[in-house]
């Protein structure tokens, strides 16, 4: 089975999912986000990288804040950019996903930044493109489902590599709902393929998904064993509509076993930061004092997130199919 | 009407014929096999040479769509026996509606179609259907499709009614709470890819609740589509409890797993879903041992309905015409005779079915016959499918085993000789 997310000569066309991606890619894509992180810093914020593309911003479910990092990374490369809020356009009107797409394809748009409520969405586009010979157009998952968020975990990544230096010896942890999270999947993927050699999963049974232990990471249901000698410590949203009810009995009590205090963090090494993907819940997934402490590096993760997004988009500028 | 196929390769599993013999056909019955009956004269000669004549193929489950169209896709699979669900279009629950289905595939003439009969009014689990009317127009065997039965107390009121007038309840065994949000066998490949999983559980609690009610009303019980492992041990140990309880397994599960989903493969969207190779093996071994019988639970979709993102798109693959070769392709793999291979296609399903006068080439068995080259390739293509379903994972592929004729009730219906 062909990559979808890779071309004949191994680069990458697409950025669908972290996962089926090697070293060498996940690397180029650190390296690269290096560079811009510097331009970031500048006074004049734009490269000319992506003049004159139209990036399309589609957004089948709302997400403000991911839709604006793409939008600032897109006009930092002087991109054009387009959103499109498509939950409240033409597919309510029974348009297809593929006819939409067929549609923007016809407004001459090189790159779709797609985010999904199913998992699998952009794998449909990205197929769709080259069944409709649109060799010029790249498709970056800004989401999809419950599968994939790999911007997300890029960003992960660059924010350890940046605190760590290096994967090859880190112990790191995921905390919290990792059955719904497509940040948890992407981070695993790409921590196991970038050498971490000890992936932990932390959460209630209910949380966590069947065969977990098969994606290469080591299950834990209780948080103070799991996190002992962590290096990094990565705590997931609870969406409010998991805490009351089959999944968990309250968001009290979530917080309790499942919710990071500088007590449990204190089980972590010493040097251990702390990581959240954001919005954060405070009191139930994790603490006030963890989250504005001096180990949370969750507003750098931020802050990379742009360098990662305009590393991801400039790098698919550069490779055709 | 008097026929002889000739020079054919006769394999009647149920009487555990393999051999060079010719076939006898008068009166829509078989006349005989080897030597001709006394004072035979044949209207017409079939010359079957370098081919299989087995009885012509029983489905037990298969939607329609345009019922010419798909019956005609039948019989260009060799199948001759096809029973549909309930709900393929308005709940079957009046006699006119199974009254008119069975009418309009008898004057086609193809396959012959066995409705089964909605088990409760309108197919809500709630009030019973009622049966015994639905029998007599024509309904085989009583069911809720895809529908579930919430209610307890109802489904054994529903086993109780079934089982006083020695009908059999067809059920499709999958805990509704269990399954009704997911869309994939809930293990490493769900995991993997973030679908909502469907556990075994969902099969086996619902088999367990089945099997409970069976031997307590008596009723005969049929499970349709079985996916898991788990859940053909506990039917194998219900048989050998004595429990009157049959089974079926779409042939795609024989085939397929969890891993054949890919990236997001809709045309792997089955239901139930595919589950884990220990699984497929577990099919594959209940099915050799003849605890379950096949179907190829045809479900021809328009395209429009797998273009979506998984968990958007309809499950099912079309499957009549892709029955009998992927029912060969499994005994080869299997190192199973072609006896033993066609058992659970021809026999087994009439066994099911209480049809003695079906799926064998006895003296007296209706003259349903399928003429097949058992070696012969052919690709599976949107062209080369008779059923306006094209929705198959195996499109592409180049499989062995191609129907050449086939007769129902002494008449031939499909002819690629």
């Amino acid at each position: 089975m062909l990559n979808p997310q890779l071309n004949e000569n191994g680069e990458l066309i697409h950025l669908l999912s972290t996962e089926g991606l090697p070293r060498s890619i996940l690397t180029h894509i650190l390296d690269t986000a290096a560079t811009f992180v510097g331009i970031t810093d500048r006074e004049v914020k734009k490269v000319p990288l992506l003049r004159g593309k139209s990036v399309f911003n589609l957004f089948f479910e709302n997400s403000t804040r991911t839709r604006t990092t793409f939008e600032i990374a897109a006009k930092r490369l002087s991109a054009d950019v387009l959103n499109l809020d498509i939950t409240r356009s033409s597919t309510a009107k029974g348009e297809t996903l593929l006819d939409t797409i067929d549609n923007l394809c016809a407004m001459h748009a090189d790159m779709f930044v797609v985010r999904h409520a199913s998992s699998g969405a952009p794998y449909l586009i990205a197929e769709h493109l080259k069944k409709r010979g649109r060799k010029d157009i790249h498709v970056v998952n800004a989401g999809d489902g419950r599968h994939a968020h790999p911007t997300q975990g890029l960003l992960d990544m660059y924010t350890i590599r940046h605190f760590k230096q290096n994967f090859e010896n880190l112990t790191v942890a995921i905390v919290g709902d990792i059955l719904h999270s497509r940040v948890a999947r992407s981070d695993i993927h790409a921590l196991t393929t970038l050498g971490v050699p000890e992936v932990r999963a932390i959460g209630p049974q209910t949380l966590l998904p069947a065969d977990l232990a098969r994606m290469g990471v080591q299950v834990y249901h209780d948080m103070n064993d799991g996190l002992k000698g962590c290096d990094v410590v990565i705590m997931l949203r609870l969406q409010n509509e998991r805490m009351n009810g089959a999944l968990l009995p309250s968001a009290g009590e979530y917080f309790k076993h499942y919710g990071l205090t500088p007590e449990k963090l204190a089980l972590a090494k010493p040097d251990a930061i702390v990581m959240h993907p954001g919005p954060m819940n405070r009191g139930v997934e994790i603490d006030s004092d963890v989250a504005d402490g001096p180990q949370a590096v969750i507003l750098n993760q931020v802050t990379f997130g742009i360098a990662v997004r305009m590393a991801v988009m400039s790098i698919l500028a550069g490779n055709s199919q | 009407m008097k026929i002889v196929i000739k020079n054919g390769r006769l394999i009647d599993p149920k009487h555990q014929i393999d051999a060079r013999q010719d076939l006898f056909l008068a009166e829509g019955r078989v006349a005989g096999t080897g030597q001709a009956p006394v004072g035979f004269t044949p209207d017409q000669v079939i010359d079957a040479s370098g081919l299989v004549v087995c009885p012509g193929l029983i489905d037990l489950s298969a939607r329609l769509g345009r019922l010419e169209n798909e019956l005609e896709a039948a019989v260009a699979g060799g199948i001759t026996t096809l029973v549909c669900p309930p709900d393929m279009g308005p709940p079957l629950d009046e006699p006119e509606l199974a009254e008119r289905l069975v009418r309009q595939a008898a004057d086609l003439g193809l396959a012959r179609v066995l409705p089964l009969g909605a088990l409760t009014q309108k197919l809500e689990g709630e009030k019973l259907a009622e049966m015994a009317t639905l029998k007599k127009a024509g309904c085989i065997a009583f069911s809720q499709g895809k529908r579930p039965i919430l209610d307890t107390q109802a489904l054994l009121r529903a086993f109780e009614y079934a089982a006083t007038f020695g009908f059999a309840i067809w059920l499709q065994p999958q805990d509704y709470y269990l399954s009704r949000d997911g869309f994939a066998h809930d293990g490493e490949v769900a995991a993997r890819l973030g679908l909502t999983g469907i556990p075994v559980s969902a099969e086996t609690v619902a088999i367990a609740t089945y099997l409970t009610l069976a031997a307590d009303t008596g009723v005969r019980l049929h499970l349709r589509r079985l996916s898991s492992a788990a859940g053909m041990a506990m039917v194998a140990r219900a048989q050998a409890d004595g429990v009157a309880v049959t089974c079926d397994v779409d042939i795609h599960h024989l085939h397929l797993c969890e891993h054949d989903i890919g990236f997001f493969d809709t045309n792997a969207r089955f239901d139930p879903p595919l589950r884990s190779q220990r699984d497929r093996e577990g099919l594959c071994a209940g099915v050799a041992a003849g605890t379950a019988v096949l179907c190829s639970d045809h479900t021809p979709l328009d395209q429009d309905h797998k273009l979506m993102p998984f968990g958007e798109a309809r499950p099912g693959a079309t499957g009549l015409e892709l029955l009998l070769p992927l029912t060969l392709k499994w005994a080869q793999a299997g190192k199973l005779s072609l006896t033993a291979a066609l058992a659970p296609i021809t026999s087994g399903p009439a066994a099911i079915l209480g049809r003695d006068d079906l799926g064998h080439l006895a003296p007296g068995a209706r003259a349903d016959v399928c003429l097949f080259a058992p070696e012969e390739p052919w690709q599976v293509t949107a062209a080369s499918l008779k059923s306006a379903g094209k929705n198959t994972p195996f499109l592409g592929y180049e499989l062995a085993g191609r129907t050449k004729a086939t007769l129902v009730g002494g008449r031939p219906v499909f002819n690629a000789l």
